[in-house]
């Protein structure tokens, strides 16, 4: 044991900075007990650094350690001095990192054409963000990639454009993901993004539809959440907004609209999921929506798409007053979830979003719906709760396919009926 | 209806699909009496009509194979980010399903609507007698205020005697 203060004394001395390069695996042969608890001792050497791949169990089973660059030395000096078999199984863990990286980049490369693009995974927003721009490049002269913002921590806000031409035609705004958690919602969004695309030409309502009108589709509405969820939370709803003179981060970006803001229908407690903000449009991610569909001045629909509960919701949540367009946007809703229900039978309730799931304020449908927007509609998609946010990826392309029709529907109603 | 001095009552009539086999459905007549203060769990009285399917042979296999390992099980994660759950944490992940709705019942009034979002660790309890023991942490899903709330929960099953919440409790969610 003495054996190794002096070496860990050795390694202390020899520290450097680089992180894998040089960096070696062995595969060691403990030939007996001894040796067992030798390797044993040191895994214990903070100095030392050794990342046990396989760990040592009993005499004769291979163990296999990344032994960092600056410790190589003195761990082979030790394994040899007290009569270990090792061989060398990586010469150098950094090179074959680079190599590793080299395919993936490569095979992302080959990713740059959306038929090989895989649907039926959930992405990360960078790969997301990445089949954007092979979208536009596949369809030149329908889709493009505006900005209209970016997010508390400075994601870019994108929303991708489908146009034939024309100047501020009437248009159909779309979103998906404006809570993180429910991924459901982005995954749809891009299978729909891309069958507006294909179907232009082929399919007639959506050809009669992006023959008069435009639309506007967001599919990461809340970056900096959906990045959260990759990176350390899978749960996360809200912004990623910091609250002064609060531990608790996050905006509920669906209770930040100025529609019966500050009801019982939102917190006003920071660490809630439903907090409303310190004051609407507060967050830089509706903002920016607001101004766009502001400026933009001729927006006819606004289709918020969430998660999960089966439903299709049209204004109000603030209030249990029915809309003044209630008989039609409900006699809508029921249409579109009958010819959601004939793709596989997946059932949905319908209805006001105050009267079919809860009291909401400050939601996106209410204030579009109080600025003119007359069909304004919320879906809830997949499943009832069996999932719920952890809906199996082998559910994505079935709920973008039986969502299609619905949301054709509605898109068809708004251009047969203008105002 | 409204019951006075006690609480709401609701009568409910719904249709019980397995979950496995979809299938096979049995209708169900219950009800739920909510007492006023929320502080007790709500009565709930309920008649099925027809028969649930058997799932001895499965529940056997489980509890043989569990019985057996040289480790207890452990598992995070369930499902997991995408939605999966491995073949051998299914029952695993019904088990704790079955024990949630017990907790979930405990802990439910009129303006609540709890889910099983996902289990975040179970870890197998060795015991000397016939039951399986197993201490979840799971996550429920509060829809009405969108929380997510994570709860411990002690679980016993046997195939025989049936699933059994020993102790639960609901932990601070971190800041």
């Amino acid at each position: 044991m003495k054996f190794l203060l002096v070496f860990a004394a050795l390694v202390a001395a020899a520290r450097s900075e680089q992180l894998f390069v040089g960096d070696q695996v062995l595969r060691v042969t403990p030939s007996n007990g001894e040796h067992v608890s030798l390797l044993r001792a040191l895994a214990e050497l903070p100095e030392v650094q050794v990342d046990f791949w396989r760990h040592p169990t009993s005499p004769g089973q291979p163990t296999d350690l990344r032994v960092p660059f600056r410790s190589l030395q003195a761990v082979k000096v030790f394994l040899e001095s007290n009569n270990i078999s090792y061989s060398i199984m990586i010469e150098d863990v950094q090179k074959l990192l680079d190599e590793e990286k080299k395919t993936m980049m490569k095979s992302r490369r080959i990713d740059r054409s959306t038929s090989t693009f895989d649907f039926a995974s959930y992405h990360t927003i960078d790969e997301i963000y990445d089949w954007m721009d092979t979208l536009v490049d596949d369809h030149p002269g329908l889709v493009s990639k505006l900005q209209i913002g970016q997010s508390y921590e400075n994601r870019p806000l994108y929303v991708l454009k489908f146009s034939t031409g024309g100047s501020n035609r009437p248009a159909i705004w779309l979103d998906t993901g404006i809570h993180s958690r429910e991924w459901i919602t982005q995954a749809t969004g891009i299978w729909t993004a891309n069958k507006i695309a294909e179907e232009y030409g082929q399919d007639p309502s959506i050809t009669a539809i992006l023959d008069s009108m435009d639309i506007f589709f967001e599919i990461i509405t809340n970056p900096d959440g959906f990045a959260y969820t990759h990176s350390s939370n899978r749960m996360w709803r809200k912004t990623r907004s910091i609250s002064a003179g609060s531990s608790c981060v996050g905006v509920d970006p669906n209770r930040n609209w100025d529609a019966g803001f500050g009801g019982s229908g939102s917190s006003s407690n920071p660490c809630s999921e439903t907090y409303r903000g310190p004051y609407a449009h507060s967050e830089r991610e509706v903002k920016s929506i607001v101004d766009f569909i502001r400026s933009h001045g001729n927006v006819k629909s606004v289709i918020s798409i969430h998660s999960y509960s089966q439903m299709l919701l049209f204004p109000y949540g603030y209030t249990t007053a029915p809309a003044p367009d209630h008989q039609e946007l409900n006699e809508l809703a029921k249409k579109a979830v009958s010819d959601l229900a004939a793709v596989y039978g997946t059932k949905y309730t319908y209805g006001s979003t105050a009267n079919t799931i809860y009291l909401a304020d400050g939601t996106t449908i209410d204030w579009a719906y109080d600025n003119g927007v007359k069909y304004s509609f919320t879906f809830e998609l997949r499943d009832t709760g069996r999932y719920g946010f952890l809906l199996p990826s082998s559910q994505i392309i079935p709920t973008a396919t039986e969502t299609w029709p619905a949301l054709l529907d509605i898109m068809v109603h708004v251009l047969e009926h203008p105002y | 209806q409204d019951i006075d001095g006690v609480g709401p009552k609701y009568h409910l009539e719904l249709v019980l699909e397995d979950v496995l086999h979809k299938d096979s459905t049995v209708n169900c007549t219950a009800e739920v009496l909510y007492h006023l203060g929320n502080t007790t769990a709500p009565d709930v009285q309920f008649t099925i009509e027809g028969e649930v399917k058997n799932t001895d042979e499965a529940d056997n296999m489980f509890y043989n194979r569990t019985k057996s390992l040289e480790k207890e099980l452990v598992g995070e994660n369930i499902p997991d980010s995408h939605g999966n759950v491995s073949p051998e944490m299914e029952p695993v992940h019904l088990l704790a399903w079955v024990a949630s709705g017990y907790v979930i019942w405990q802990n439910s009034t009129e303006n609540t609507n709890f889910q099983l979002a996902q289990i975040k660790r179970v870890k197998q309890v060795k015991r000397s007698d016939e039951h399986l023991e197993f201490d979840y942490t799971i996550l429920l899903h509060e829809m009405v205020s969108q929380e997510i709330i994570p709860w411990q929960m002690t679980v016993l099953w046997h195939p025989q005697h049936g699933v059994q919440v020993t102790q639960d409790s609901r932990q601070p969610k971190h800041a």
